[in-house]
């Protein structure tokens, strides 16, 4: 029996995540595992709303809880930061928070993120037992990024300086991921439109470490990290004078690719770094 | 004559009272060592800590260093006295908002009243190309860089033959109502100017 879960896709995934949507859409039945939009949901105001407005910060995502507590089912969340938000709200609503918004929330349904909810012991079996075409001799490093783990009196994470379930994950796929010291250092996206100088030295780090631990791919859970890595790239080799090609695969196309999805490719076509020559230099395309 | 002013609680009490007191910090220094962002920072954390628990609110609320932080929680989660880094950060833009004094970062600041003004005006969820435009608009008739604006077009362009843009929606929610409220509560004002 299909296990049901509510999903929240937040913004990006309408818009430039377009294929991390699709990804999604295309894995879950392979998993057994039914999304059920949250409806009428709004943005978690992001960290635009945290940086102004402390009230917006707590009231957008917790309007959110509110309706997916009604829902019934766990939450799963693909973006990072909307992830982030809301926990803050959900630590909040468990606190005094609910009379200042006067909203009830009694916490009776978990917040995941989709990285976490996929790499459970079961999904990984299950994951694994249906691998038709291994990603063997792909190199690859796991990047979180920031939010997902951090803080973990937020996020409720354990192992929030070193996570292990990507890596988890590409072995179960029959990749090969390395081990870095950057999967979890800010890609700095939210500053991607007002300061892209200071992306280009951030971004331009986690490529260098990545090409050191011997990758030559970065896979990732989170549309802003994929865009500010995927988008950035051939302006980052310009401004450097360098020739980066490091393509940024969301897992779960990876997931698609690995079982054999018919539209895995499709997915991948979104990407402004092409990860086709990689993938048929490796014979998986 | 002498003239009484009532008390001025202090910058570091006004953050205790929103749970972020910074009197705990011993200044080790971790969140410093930790932060990815002080290349591009005037004071490093540590010292904005510092700085808050001294009062000096002129200095915090003026500085580059709270504007350039990409609240990645870095320093919040491994600050050993349990200090909210990251969060006081935050409480120091609001504030700084407040009392008009993002001069340091004025396209920082403007870029999250863009993000939030475009949720409010599509009624609930971000129009990302409605908002990319005009903040690009504006940062383009604060800083001029042709050379930016060429690359952005570019990659505006890539994106939509690719999918990644879509010009219309999304529809505003089926509640709006209840977005605008909280607005309303939030006593939001737009300051993209």
């Amino acid at each position: 029996m299909a296990r049901k879960v509510t999903y929240y896709p937040g913004c990006s995934l309408e818009g430039t995540a377009l294929d991390y949507a699709a990804s999604i859409a295309g894995v879950a039945p392979l998993l057994d595992l039914e999304l059920a939009e949250l409806e009428d949901w709004n943005c978690c105001g992001a960290s635009s709303a945290h940086s102004v407005n402390q009230y917006l910060a707590l009231a957008l995502p917790a309007r959110n809880l509110v309706l997916a507590e009604k829902a019934g089912q766990d939450l799963v969340v693909p973006c990072a930061l909307c992830f982030n938000r809301l926990k803050v709200a959900e630590k909040a609503l468990k606190g005094d928070a609910g009379a200042r918004l006067g909203v009830s929330f009694q916490g009776a349904i978990k917040v995941w993120d989709l990285l976490d909810y996929l790499t459970q012991d079961e999904f990984l079996e299950t994951l694994a037992g249906k691998v038709v075409k291994p990603l063997k001799d792909l190199v690859a490093v796991g990047y979180y990024g920031c939010l997902a783990a951090r803080p973990p009196a937020v996020t409720d994470k354990k192992d929030y300086e070193n996570p292990q379930n990507l890596e988890r994950l590409l072995t179960a796929l029959g990749a090969s991921p390395r081990d870095w010291s950057f999967k979890t250092n800010c890609c700095g996206a939210g500053l991607a439109l007002a300061r892209p100088d200071i992306i280009d030295t951030l971004v331009q780090r986690l490529y260098d470490q990545a090409l050191a631990a011997g990758a030559t791919c970065l896979v990732v859970s989170c549309q802003m990290c994929q865009a500010n890595l995927d988008l950035s790239q051939e302006r980052i080799s310009r401004k450097f004078g360098r020739d980066y090609y490091l393509p940024v695969f969301y897992f779960t196309e990876l997931i698609g690719l690995a079982l054999g999805h018919p539209q895995a490719r499709d997915w991948l076509k979104g990407h402004l770094v092409d990860p086709r020559p990689l993938l048929d230099q490796k014979g998986l395309w | 004559m002498t003239q009484n002013f009532p008390p001025e609680p202090s910058l570091s009490a006004r953050l205790a009272a929103a749970s972020l007191a910074v009197s705990r910090c011993f200044q080790c220094r971790k969140c410093s060592g930790g932060c990815p962002l002080t290349f591009a920072m005037d004071l490093l954390p540590d010292q904005v800590i510092r700085l808050a628990f001294l009062g000096q609110e002129e200095q915090v609320l003026g500085c580059r260093a709270i504007w350039v932080c990409s609240s990645c929680e870095t320093c919040t989660t491994r600050c050993p006295n349990g200090i909210d880094i990251a969060g006081v950060i935050d409480w120091l833009k609001e504030e700084a908002g407040k009392q008009g004094k993002t001069a340091s970062q004025p396209l920082v600041a403007a870029f999250h009243h863009y993000f939030l003004e475009s949720i409010r005006k599509a009624g609930g969820r971000l129009p990302e190309a409605r908002m990319l435009r005009r903040y690009g608009l504006f940062k383009l008739w604060r800083q001029p860089d042709l050379g930016e604006l060429a690359g952005n077009l570019k990659l505006g362009l890539r994106l939509f033959k690719k999918g990644r843009l879509r010009l219309a929606g999304p529809e505003p929610l089926k509640n709006r109502a209840e977005i605008d409220e909280i607005f309303k509560q939030a006593e939001f004002k737009w300051q993209g100017k």
